[in-house]
């Protein structure tokens, strides 16, 4: 889908989660099964923390050369699809209207208010801070946990990289592991949630409620004030 | 490669996976695979399956991902940097002596005789003739003190020397247009490379680990060391090379390990 236009109106509107916004969500978590599956399995032959397997019945392969035939064929989608993501929402302005700015002083307030369940969820077309800063971080570690993969596997050719990290080929391992459990983390809450208030998960399946379909450019008099 | 677990977990089963049960079955498991329930597409089966239950050696998944992997070896080769050095260390950060890995453990290594061993060499080269420990040792040798990381996951600092792998192949006239290098060991073990890694000035023929002829776990006469691979690469206890234009099966390749694997 190509992004439309701030010029083309005519009461044009488009959902919440636009297709490719759904599509690219859907095949992330997808992959996201694979990644973290496959790297428990890899983990497993030979562990950072000496208390920590993961249950086989977790992992996905039979044996580690399958959790690595996974590993390496999940890492194309999620790097494709996290790249496709990222050109989507940097094009379109989606994480400029959807995910910035993030206010500290609102922040502390959705948490507080989230703690007391006095949060609303009334609108969802706007994320309040403690989402902002929930899926600005998720896009961030994801950002890592690739990185962090790619001086994995090529830590000679792309040595350079590794350098900059003084060569620790252990540290970037454990930046791996810390992004999968940072992930771990987020979907946690994330899908908890979403279970929460279920409207926020039928949303990311149809495309939830129509929304002017771009922003008019911000004008000095127009900036976008905070939730109502 | 060692399977050793200090500390095994409470999930893991003890002795491995009891596999009396495929073959008590063979029959039912042979039928499944006739009626051809879950091949060729992604079935709701399939599906429920993807959470570590055996779908099969060779399974049309198992197939797929393969695939891919030979996909994966092409763009290695294509990433590749034929001079880019690996980073190197200092002495005194080497590992004494280096930790073992083999798909066995160390106190079944069979020590090779250096006086008997013969390197035998053949496949595209002019020269055929086997060589001897010494004469391999009166090579030109060349010392490099590089990481050596294991698929699993650990790595550590090695100072290796020996003869290099490309003056080698010069030596013995072989064809540098060739695509493979395929080696064969003293224990059965079988593994191989591209041409763009054997010609690499960090790939080496090993006869000695920090200064001393290599100890007998660590490939005793002989042993490929390169820094451009993950350790099963490297093989241990060489008996025979061969130049070849047909992609060789490997040990750890055949089992669904990348073949390529470089790093």
């Amino acid at each position: 889908m190509t992004a439309k236009s701030p010029g083309t109106t005519s009461g044009a509107s488009s959902r919440l989660h636009p297709l490719p916004v759904r599509l690219m969500h859907w095949v992330n978590a997808a992959t996201m099964f694979i990644m973290i599956g496959s790297g428990w399995k890899i983990y497993n032959d030979e562990v950072i923390f000496g208390w920590l397997y993961f249950p086989d019945a977790l992992t996905l392969g039979t044996w580690a050369q399958h959790g690595l035939l996974w590993h390496f064929f999940g890492m194309w989608i999620f790097a494709i699809n996290g790249l496709c993501y990222l050109t989507y929402g940097i094009l379109t302005g989606r994480f400029r209207r959807k995910l910035w700015p993030i206010s500290p002083r609102e922040l502390i307030a959705t948490v507080r208010d989230a703690l007391r369940f006095k949060l609303g969820h009334d609108d969802l077309t706007h994320y309040n801070a403690v989402q902002k800063t929930l899926y600005v971080g998720v896009i961030l570690i994801g950002m890592t946990s690739l990185l962090s993969g790619l001086m994995l596997w090529k830590p000679v050719q792309f040595s350079e990289l590794l350098a900059l990290v003084g060569n620790d080929f252990q540290f970037v391992r454990l930046v791996h592991f810390l992004c999968m459990a940072a992930i771990c983390g987020f979907v946690v809450i994330h899908v908890s949630l979403a279970l929460l208030v279920p409207k926020t998960l039928v949303a990311m399946i149809t495309g939830g409620p129509r929304v002017p379909s771009a922003e008019p450019p911000v004008s000095p008099s127009l900036k976008p004030t905070g939730p109502s | 490669m060692t399977k050793i677990k200090r500390f095994p977990s409470l999930f893991r089963p003890r002795g491995g996976v009891d596999q009396s049960v495929l073959e008590q079955n063979k029959g039912l498991v042979d039928q499944i695979g006739r009626r051809g329930l879950f091949r060729g597409t992604m079935s709701v089966g399939a599906l429920t399956m993807l959470t570590g239950c055996d779908w099969g050696d060779g399974g049309s998944v198992e197939q797929a991902l393969r695939a891919v992997s030979r996909w994966n070896d092409v763009v290695q080769g294509a990433i590749f940097r034929p001079n880019h050095l690996a980073p190197t260390f200092s002495a005194a950060e080497v590992l004494k002596p280096p930790r073992f890995n083999a798909h066995y453990e160390i106190e079944d290594v069979k020590p090779v005789d250096g006086r008997t061993w013969k390197l035998e060499v053949s496949g595209l080269v002019n020269d055929k003739h086997s060589w001897s420990l010494v004469e391999m040792m009166s090579l030109p040798q060349q010392e490099m003190i590089i990481r050596h990381i294991c698929v699993e996951g650990w790595d550590y600092v090695g100072q290796w020397s020996g003869v290099n792998l490309r003056q080698f192949l010069e030596r013995v006239g072989a064809d540098l247009r060739a695509r493979y290098i395929a080696f064969r060991c003293a224990d059965g073990y079988t593994e191989a490379l591209d041409m763009a890694t054997a010609l690499h000035p960090q790939t080496i023929l090993a006869t000695k680990y920090a200064g001393e002829p290599l100890p007998d776990p660590f490939g005793f006469p002989l042993r490929l060391r390169t820094s451009t691979k993950l350790g099963f690469k490297n093989p241990k206890w060489l008996t025979a090379m061969e130049v070849t234009n047909t992609r060789p099966g490997t040990f750890f390749g055949d089992q669904g390990f990348n073949w390529f694997s470089g790093i």
